[in-house]
């Protein structure tokens, strides 16, 4: 922390899955690159309520922990998109969000889950909501002299249903769009209790769907209905992978394929 | 910018290196120690001919500084061969299916593929596809690759 506070330059480095191309493709050039790696070493663990995963766990252990895939199984199967083998083996769940990719599997699961990241700094620790860690392309809104220590992720919540979606060009590509959805049955009536539909590839940052956007009911024709409202409100601009009109259609078919999986999971009628 | 000493354990044996903190784990197995089968491909972590095993596990030579591996178990396919440079039986299931044309990428799926089989003993086609998304290959078409890790599980 001590070193981190010395130098406005300072660049933090984790798995290095990002970073270090960056690096490597002189894209980046900190004056001091300070590795964390031999700092913490706690496996992910459960207490209150809430599933915490310190910064350094890897995305190998996001895809096998037990205690991962048994309380937050959206971010266990989404993992699976993140990289390729050797990537997983270095990349960690901080240096995925502190590296704020507009494209993030791992950052869209945090939104949809409703996650806080605890970022420790000079005058102690404070815990910041995934939606407010987020300013844009690859820049988040800590100050510098801050760190992400841990990831806090409510546990899995009877009639809870999640479902995960992307569509990518080749396997371990970034996303073109990616969807990440939680929903909540209300326990009376089976209908909506709460639907949080995170979006990445299609704005500047991952972003959380304005939850009035989307009814209680759970026909298929109304989660489709509320997956096109959703779709509209985007705008997502044109790059040399995919033009907006087709992210935001792509944005529209898997928010509505990942809402109907939600719920069909919440009520038990698939896994 | 300032070396420092470190040990680099390298396919069994140790040796005493001088580096700059910013040398890379592949900068040094290749410039250094002469490894020639550890591959400079994109520097991004995309294309797996610089993988190396580090406590067992794949890791990007590429992205690993070599101050990092200091201490840790670093495989590179050498160190799987035998005495007098036999090779290991995935090695031979390469060569008989024909699974290796220009050579470059074949450390890394070796390497890739041992580590696959070891944790899951007979993966299926679409599991050895998987595990290989990142290591690319521009000669073989893949195929031939497949085959010759299925013949090795199979063994």
């Amino acid at each position: 922390m001590r070193l981190l506070a010395s130098s406005e330059e300072a660049k933090i480095l984790a798995g290095g899955q990002s970073l270090m191309p960056m690096l490597n493709l002189r894209l980046a050039h900190p004056e001091l690159l300070i590795d964390i790696n031999p700092a913490d070493r706690r496996p992910p663990s459960v207490a209150g309520g809430l599933l915490r995963l310190p910064a350094l766990t890897r995305h190998r252990v996001l895809l096998e922990h037990d205690l991962v895939r048994q309380h937050c199984p959206l971010l266990a199967d989404a993992v699976r998109y993140v990289g390729n083998v050797r990537v997983r083996n270095r990349g960690t769940i901080g240096g995925s969000l502190a590296h704020a990719d507009h494209t993030s599997e791992i950052a869209c699961c945090a939104l949809a889950t409703g996650a806080h990241v605890v970022v420790r700094g000079p005058d102690g620790d404070r815990a910041v909501p995934v939606g407010e860690l987020f300013a844009g392309y690859w820049t988040t809104t800590l100050a510098s002299a801050e760190i992400i220590t841990d990831v806090l992720i409510p546990v899995a919540r009877p009639r809870q249903g999640w479902s995960f979606h992307e569509m990518v060009r080749r396997t371990s590509d970034f996303a073109i769009v990616a969807v990440a959805v939680m929903v909540d049955l209300a326990e009376r009536t089976g209908e909506l209790a709460a639907a949080r539909v995170a979006l990445a590839g299609v704005a500047d940052r991952v972003v959380l769907a304005d939850p009035a956007l989307i009814t209680a009911s759970t026909a298929e024709e109304d989660l489709d209905a509320a997956a096109a409202r959703i779709a509209e409100r985007l705008e997502p601009s044109d790059d040399v992978h995919a033009s907006g009109e087709y992210r935001r259609r792509l944005a529209r078919v898997l928010s509505a394929r990942a809402l109907r999986q939600a719920v069909a999971r919440a009520t038990g009628e698939s896994t | 910018m300032t070396q420092r000493q470190i040990t680099l354990i390298v396919n069994d044996r140790g040796h005493e290196l001088w580096v700059a903190p910013s040398d890379t784990l592949l900068d040094v197995l290749h410039d250094e120690l002469g490894l020639a089968d550890v591959r400079y491909g994109c520097g991004e972590g995309v294309c797996g001919t610089c993988t190396v095993l580090l406590d067992g596990e794949p890791v990007n030579g590429c992205l690993t500084l070599a101050v990092q591996a200091a201490g840790h178990q670093v495989t590179t396919m050498r160190g799987l061969m035998g005495p007098g440079e036999a090779l290991h039986p995935l090695q031979e299931c390469f060569l008989r299916r024909g699974a290796s044309q220009c050579g470059f990428c074949t450390p890394g799926m070796v390497l890739t593929a041992l580590d696959l089989v070891r944790r899951t003993g007979r993966p299926t086609r679409a599991e050895i596809r998987y595990a290989l998304v990142g290591n690319l290959c521009r000669c073989t078409g893949y195929t031939k690759i497949l085959d010759a890790v299925e013949e090795y599980a199979d063994r």
